[in-house]
């Protein structure tokens, strides 16, 4: 369920850094506030425990396939919400770093996916409400599992909405949509059933651990109001300084929101799907336009400058040619640099 | 699960790397740290069937890593092992998008083709950088980085923890894999009820060692600040590292040399 950088636009990209970057500040706050300097070297090593735990492997019946502990769930039960984003996003940022998994321009959109919805939206207001006064194994795991359908339901719709607002990948919405939420409906239920069972499995054993944890929390419900407050804030200051660019470009977000809409022809099409037909007709740049450019392919210069963010038939052939002298100029250059390292030491 | 454990090796070997010296190695972690977000930016915010103008890109991976004396052909191979996700999600561009948009000859080339290709290079340019930043800085000098750029301290002294232990517990984790594979009879994967024991085992060790990590820290005087001995500096080096680069990348951003370049070549020829 990661997102690569390859896959959004730096609108979405940085939108969603935004929205991330004020939510670690406000955690890393509240954790500051709220707990003695004993919960960070405990965030840490859980951190570690969530990523090592990765490596072990059970075996999920009659289906042949092998699940994991997933880590946002089990981190807020046992940490809080504030603390348990801290460490998602950590996880997250090693990954992204070390395994390339995911990116760091998308690194703002996986921390929110993966971190925001169980820390901030399953925990306090499923989990939390099912079995947070007085654990039970049955309140834990009813409360788990629907903590864990609803937190993957909710980052996998958010994974879709990231992904079209881009508008890099051609996927429609509604075929997206199928895809990705039956999906991760199982996956929440595995996810749920394995924390519930870990999460019993301490309680049986050490219940003062879930005891402390509980504690360590703010009294009364989690102020999320604003936490949403800000983040809206955050989100509209990005959007509306990056609105430039999307207005400069038509690869921005209105205008891959338009042409997946436009092109996805949705049955019920009122009003909003009809203007942006016409709008995306418009904008269209494909119909017939490029051969005639394709003529005057002899002078880029004037086609370029002229319509540069769009495909530009015209100056393909001009492209691939010139694409493939620049890499081979590229691989050149590299090659004469590693020779001039070499020579000099 | 051998593919894990082949990738946290690859941590332990990524940050041997980042430990090896040269100009680059030495350089502020902050102006390579930023100098690679504006280079993912760039990349990232060409339009979708953007072929041509990325290519320009590759100078910048291939400049760093031929500078550096980084292993080409290690980082080369960690790329493809992640190519598949890349393919995975951008086929679905040729089976949507089937207008022809150009010919060659006459085959006819489809957007959803160009845009699929895109993606494929975008995805190769932004994942290479940042594999090419940890290697030339380590993470504990990234994290660095990042504290200096504003972020919060608890997160960054939890971060600098997490890095550290999971190489301990990882290695904690395997023993208890093996010392299940070894009384499993060679079954394939761990039935649920064994599983969470395993778990739930791991968690509480991971639990009593923090307690253990705390107090050994606090008797030698932790006060929730961890000092680096490298101090950091932006000097005239990482002034024209940082300036040059994000120039150059602006610039490609503009101005489409590939097409230029090749309307130069076949106008001469045609």
């Amino acid at each position: 369920m990661h997102m690569a950088d390859a896959l959004i636009s730096p609108a979405v990209g940085a939108t969603m850094w935004a929205a991330t970057a004020g939510l670690i500040a406000y955690s890393a706050k509240k954790v500051k506030e709220e707990t003695d300097d004993r919960k960070v070297p405990l965030m840490g090593v859980l951190g570690a425990f969530i990523f090592a735990s990765q490596m072990l492997n059970f075996s999920i019946p009659a289906t042949g396939s092998s699940g994991h502990l997933g880590g946002g769930m089990i981190l807020a039960i046992l940490l809080g919400p504030y603390a348990a984003f801290l460490v998602m996003a950590s996880v997250l940022i090693v990954q992204a770093l070390f395994f390339a998994d995911g990116g760091l321009l998308a690194l703002g959109c996986n921390i929110f996916n993966l971190g925001f919805f169980p820390c901030f939206a399953a925990f306090p207001f499923i989990y939390k409400k099912i079995a947070g006064v007085d654990p039970a194994p049955k309140k834990i795991m009813a409360g788990a599992i629907i903590g864990g359908i609803v937190a993957l339901q909710l980052g996998a719709f958010s994974v879709v909405l990231q992904t079209v607002f881009s508008g890099i990948s051609e996927l429609p919405f509604r075929t997206f949509v199928l895809l990705m939420q039956p999906i991760h409906l199982a996956i929440g239920i595995v996810e749920g059933l394995v924390t519930a069972a870990v999460v019993i499995f301490v309680w049986k054993a050490r219940p003062e651990i879930l005891e402390a944890s509980r504690q360590s929390e703010p009294i009364g419900p989690i102020n999320i109001n604003k936490v949403l407050l800000g983040l809206l804030a955050a989100a509209v200051i990005a959007g509306g300084a990056l609105s430039w660019f999307a207005s400069a470009n038509p690869d921005g977000l209105e205008w891959s929101m338009f042409k997946t809409s436009g092109k996805e022809e949705l049955e019920g099409g009122g009003g909003v799907h009809a203007s942006a037909a016409v709008i995306q007709e418009k904008t269209a740049f494909l119909p017939d336009y490029g051969f005639k450019k394709s003529q005057s392919a002899i002078e880029p210069e004037e086609s370029v400058s002229q319509s540069w963010p769009a495909i530009d038939p015209g100056t393909s052939v001009s492209g691939l040619v010139g694409g493939s002298l620049t890499l081979a100029i590229v691989f050149l250059i590299g090659l004469a640099l590693k020779r001039r390292k070499i020579a000099v030491p | 699960m051998s593919k894990i454990s082949d990738n946290f090796l690859d941590i332990g070997y990524m940050d041997d790397l980042a430990g090896k010296d040269s100009w680059l190695h030495r350089l502020d972690p902050r102006a390579k740290l930023i100098t690679v977000i504006i280079f993912i930016v760039a990349v990232v915010s060409f339009d979708k069937y953007t072929l041509s103008g990325l290519i320009p890109f590759f100078i910048f991976p291939v400049a760093l890593v031929a500078l550096s004396g980084l292993p080409a052909g290690y980082l080369f191979k960690k790329v493809l092992l992640v190519l598949p996700f890349a393919v995975l999600v951008a086929i679905f561009n040729p089976l949507m998008d089937q207008k022809v948009i150009f010919h060659i000859g006459s085959l006819g080339i489809s957007g959803g083709w160009v845009s699929f290709l895109s993606i494929i290079l975008r995805f190769i340019l932004t994942v290479s950088v940042a594999l090419i930043l940890i290697c030339l800085t380590g993470f504990n000098a990234v994290c660095l980085a990042l504290s200096k750029l504003g972020l919060p301290k608890p997160f960054v002294v939890q971060l600098l923890f997490f890095f550290r232990y999971l190489f301990v517990l990882t290695d904690e984790a395997a023993r208890m894999s093996r010392a299940w594979a070894l009384r499993a009879l060679g079954a394939k994967a761990i039935d649920f009820k064994t599983f969470v024991s395993l778990i739930g085992h791991l968690l509480l060790r991971a639990i009593d060692r923090a307690e253990r990590i705390y107090l050994a820290m606090r008797s030698r005087g932790f006060d929730g600040r961890i000092r680096m001995i490298r101090a950091m500096k932006i000097n005239s080096r990482e002034f024209i590292f940082g300036i040059g680069w994000s120039v150059f990348f602006v610039l490609l951003r503009f101005f489409n040399i590939p097409v230029k370049l090749g309307a130069l070549v076949t106008g001469r020829f045609s």
